[in-house]
């Protein structure tokens, strides 16, 4: 046979396998820089707006951890779930049922006071997730039906539930007919840590949150089982570590979190319930997860380059006009370097050509 | 001359006088791993017609050195000669084109599919018309009596008859050299004989067979040379019918060799060690064996054998054990007394049950983590390895350093990932892992297929010295010269239905063969 085949590596060097995040991050930005040659943007000015200015105020810098929080903490939990081979790819879906539950509670005590509103609302963010995430987990536990299509089904699901209910009973009765609800009062909403910023508790959890699961992940039982689980069932079911309870761990953990990181952005910056919480950061962050190589300390930084296109893309935007979509452009490129650099350092791609049996007098 | 593909070089200016050249020889081939020199300058010479058998303990190098000759592996320095001509193959293709052929210890094949699908799927090119296919394959099993029938699917045929398809695979390319590595290990000893007689009858058409064992009778019985390799060196070349085995295994291990010694049979205790009593159980697959009214005990102190050819209920039974598959009522398994049957793997461990099974990749130790972190597997019940759910990886790795130096595991040390192990390396770990825990009962699988004499010798003397310790132990197996070493009493699985136990010194290896293909007396044993 004669062409292009992919054929796997016998020799996989480790070296190369861990520097694909980082080659991934550079052939993105001279992919982006000849995109921009070619639009006629000056690239270098773009860029700057994109990754340079975000870091030079105060202020800047808190608009890109509090959009690395969430993701940080959701890619969190959906790396717990990947290493075990539980593919939550809902995390959108149960994002938004933890800010519902979340903003029911708010609406519910609108009027009180108290110190006690604002961890209840984190409580009920958190079971928002996790009850949204258990539809999937017992379908898999249960009846073994494929979880991501389920838990990606859900994320639509979700959001309809949030839209019924900011058109119908929780909309602002003072909202002159917006789709929103009120606006939460100050005892229900995260206020900002540092003046001058938007940072609020969010981002030093996220911090914990990521250690937590680092400390899960290195150092406990639990956290071996579900590597166990991911690297070899068979081993796993001789250890006597049950593939029910692994799917359940990582079902509610992630979901847990992506409520959590809900009720965050509904407590935070956006203050009420609207119909669109997030620019998908649900799917974002198994973008981040990936990009973290799984690992709670790499998806803190990989959180952290996600949520600068974020930020920088729309800086680029108003200072240079570069299109909206350039955000997810970026985005789009860094997933399909790493997944094509991750690709090739296992695999390789031959010209099969017609094989010599010329000798060599 | 590019560097990929197939290359042969010029030939040598003059071939030596005097004597035929080899069909294929290496000069010098030197393999390294890291640190590790796998392949230390190998001279190898294998001639048309002749089978070579291929000999050294685990980690010797024999699998390296086959793998460059298949072109899986590239050499560091020296060369591959065939007749006479330097060669440098990239990939297995290449020197499939030249007309070496290889037989691997694990099959590559597709249950699902029929035996004409999975050969059509591993030839190269385009010979993939299945009508044609099916004839030739009719044709050449005819040929040399490896009865196949290419319409029938893989998942209904034993191990035997899939080893007829990876051979028949082979034999469609018309190889000159066929790799066989390890070839025996799964068979009975009347397959065993069967194939015997196809490989002498392809040396007699002329094609070389490079023939890897560690059974040295076979290699007495079938072959007219072999190389022997310890540490990465050829240390002789002889002809080995005129050898005795001990010689052949004093070459092999260059010290004194240890068999098995036997204990005497000894008034066993009466307190029993495991117990099955009536346990029957569903089919783990669509391809799998059920169990059916599956009924031993055994003391402890005693040692009982379990027979069969692979796919007969074996899997199951281990299941079944271990406890990674319930059984439906409590009362169907005793460990030690207790009522074991709806317990999971752990709480059956924390009495006393140590279970090996059968697949050491994946199963029995997990080959990406450290030799450390698979002590945790099993470990966790019986040892003090979690403390308030946290993992003491100090109080692992000094159990995993314990187990490596009393079974004598050859590896970097409890950090290095259990892949980086040979297999028999592994298994001795695995095995230790098990033993060093103390356990009341064990139930072993295939707990020396593929490893060489001395680690055999390792491993079956200390499952004697566990039972002299007083434990129950199970050994279930292909082997049969194994299992009529070392058991007290022999049983047979065939069909999910387990043939009642007798003392082993009432049986012969025919009498059980014949039992393990499902005929007891006169009568075949329905499935």
């Amino acid at each position: 046979m004669i062409g292009w085949r992919i054929e796997r590596r016998y020799e996989v060097s480790r070296a190369l396998l861990y520097s694909t995040p980082v080659l991934a991050v550079v052939l993105t930005l001279t992919m982006g820089i000849a995109l921009f040659c070619g639009l006629g943007i000056d690239a270098w000015a773009a860029l700057y707006y994109c990754f340079i200015a975000p870091f030079e105020t105060l202020s800047s810098i808190g608009e890109v951890l509090i959009k690395a929080a969430p993701l940080s903490m959701m890619a969190v939990g959906l790396g717990i779930g990947f290493r075990a081979n539980v593919w939550n790819i809902g995390a959108e879906g149960q994002l938004t049922l933890g800010a519902v539950a979340a903003g029911g509670v708010a609406l519910l005590f609108w009027g009180h006071e108290g110190s006690f509103i604002l961890p209840l609302m984190m409580l009920a963010g958190i079971a928002g997730g996790m009850l949204w995430a258990a539809i999937p987990a017992f379908l898999k536990a249960r009846l073994n039906v494929n979880e991501i299509l389920t838990s990606l089904m859900l994320t639509y699901v979700a959001g309809l539930l949030l839209s019924t209910l900011v058109y119908g009973p929780w909309k602002d009765p003072e909202g002159m007919n917006f789709p929103q609800s009120r606006m939460f009062s100050i005892w229900e909403t995260a206020a900002p840590l540092i003046a001058g910023t938007r940072i609020h508790i969010g981002v030093p959890l996220a911090f914990v949150v990521a250690l937590a699961a680092a400390l899960l992940v290195e150092r406990t039982l639990i956290g071996f089982a579900i590597k166990v689980a991911g690297l070899a069932p068979n081993a796993a079911r001789y250890a006597g570590f049950h593939r029910d309870r692994v799917v359940w761990l990582a079902f509610l953990l992630s979901g847990g979190l992506a409520g959590l990181a809900g009720m965050l952005e509904v407590a935070g910056p956006i203050g009420q319930l609207v119909p669109v919480i997030t620019p998908g950061y649900g799917f974002t962050a198994i973008i981040v997860a990936f990009l973290g190589r799984l690992n709670p300390i790499g998806i803190m930084a990989a959180g952290v380059l996600m949520a600068l296109s974020y930020v920088g893309g729309e800086n680029a935007q108003i200072a240079v006009g570069l299109p909206r979509a350039v955000t997810g452009m970026f985005q789009g490129l860094l997933l399909f370097f790493l997944l094509a650099t991750d690709c090739l350092a296992r695999y390789r791609i031959r010209w099969v050509g017609r094989v010599r049996h010329g000798s060599g007098t | 001359m590019s560097r990929m593909g197939l290359q042969i070089g010029a030939p040598p200016p003059m071939a030596p006088s005097g004597r035929q050249v080899p069909l294929l020889e290496t000069q010098g081939l030197v393999k390294r791993f890291g640190a590790l020199v796998a392949n230390d300058r190998v001279d190898l010479a294998v001639h048309a017609g002749e089978v070579h058998a291929l000999l050294g303990e685990n980690g010797a190098g024999k699998s390296t050195l086959v793998k460059m000759l298949y072109g899986l592996l590239q050499p560091d320095a020296g060369h591959i000669l065939w007749e006479g001509y330097p060669v440098v193959m990239t990939e297995p293709r290449y020197a499939r084109q030249l007309g070496i052929g290889m037989v691997f210890q694990h099959f590559a094949l597709f249950e699902a599919m029929t035996v004409a699908e999975n050969i059509a799927l591993g030839l190269d090119g385009s010979r993939r018309d299945t009508h044609a296919l099916g004839t030739r394959i009719r044709e050449i099993s005819e040929h040399y009596g490896l009865v196949l029938d290419p319409g029938r699917h893989v998942y209904d045929l034993s191990v035997g008859e899939r080893q007829r398809i990876e051979i028949v695979r082979c034999l469609l390319q018309a190889p000159r050299l066929l790799i066989m590595d390890e070839p025996t290990s799964v068979l009975t000893p009347q397959e065993t004989e069967r194939l015997f007689a196809t490989l002498q009858q392809l040396a007699h058409e002329g094609c070389a067979i490079l023939y890897i064992s560690h059974k040295l009778e076979e290699i007495r019985a079938l072959c007219d040379c072999a190389t022997i390799m310890r540490a990465g060196k050829v240390v002789a070349t002889c002809d080995p019918k005129s050898e005795t085995a001990r010689g052949l295994a004093h070459l092999m291990i260059g010290s004194e060799f240890r068999t098995a010694v036997r204990r005497a049979p000894r008034a066993s205790s009466r307190q029993i060690g495991l117990e099955v009593a009536g346990l029957s159980l569903a089919p783990d697959s669509t391809y799998g064996t059920g169990l059916t009214e599956v009924s031993f005990a055994v003391a402890a102190g005693e040692i009982l054998g379990i027979a069969g050819v692979a796919g007969n209920g074996q899997g199951e039974l281990v299941a079944a054990l271990s406890g990674e598959r319930l059984a439906a009522r409590d009362d169907q398994v005793w460990i030690a007394g207790q009522r074991a049957g709806r317990l999971g793997p752990t709480r059956r461990r924390a009495l006393g049950l140590s279970v090996v099974p059968e697949e050491r990749h994946g199963h029995g130790a997990v080959l990406e983590l450290s030799l450390t972190d698979n002590v945790f597997l099993t470990g966790r019940a019986r040892l003090p390895l979690v403390r308030r759910g946290f993992l003491q990886s100090g109080a692992a790795r000094r159990f995993a350093a314990q187990v490596i130096a009393s079974f004598g595991v050859q590896c970097a040390g409890p950090d290095a990932p259990a892949g980086s192990l040979s297999g028999g390396n592994l298994q001795k770990f695995i095995i230790g892992r098990e033993i060093l825990q103390q356990p009341g009962a064990l139930v072993v699988a295939q707990p020396t297929w593929g490893l060489d004499a001395a680690a055999v010798a390792t491993v079956q003397q200390s499952l004697i010295e566990l039972a002299q310790n007083g434990c129950a132990v199970v050994i279930i197996s292909q082997d049969l010269d194994e299992l009529l070493a070392l058991s007290d009493r022999l049983a047979v699985i065939h069909g999910g239905r387990l043939l009642a136990a007798q003392p082993t010194e009432a049986l012969s290896v025919d009498a059980i063969g014949v039992m393990m293909g499902g005929v007891v007396g006169d009568k075949e044993v329905v499935p």
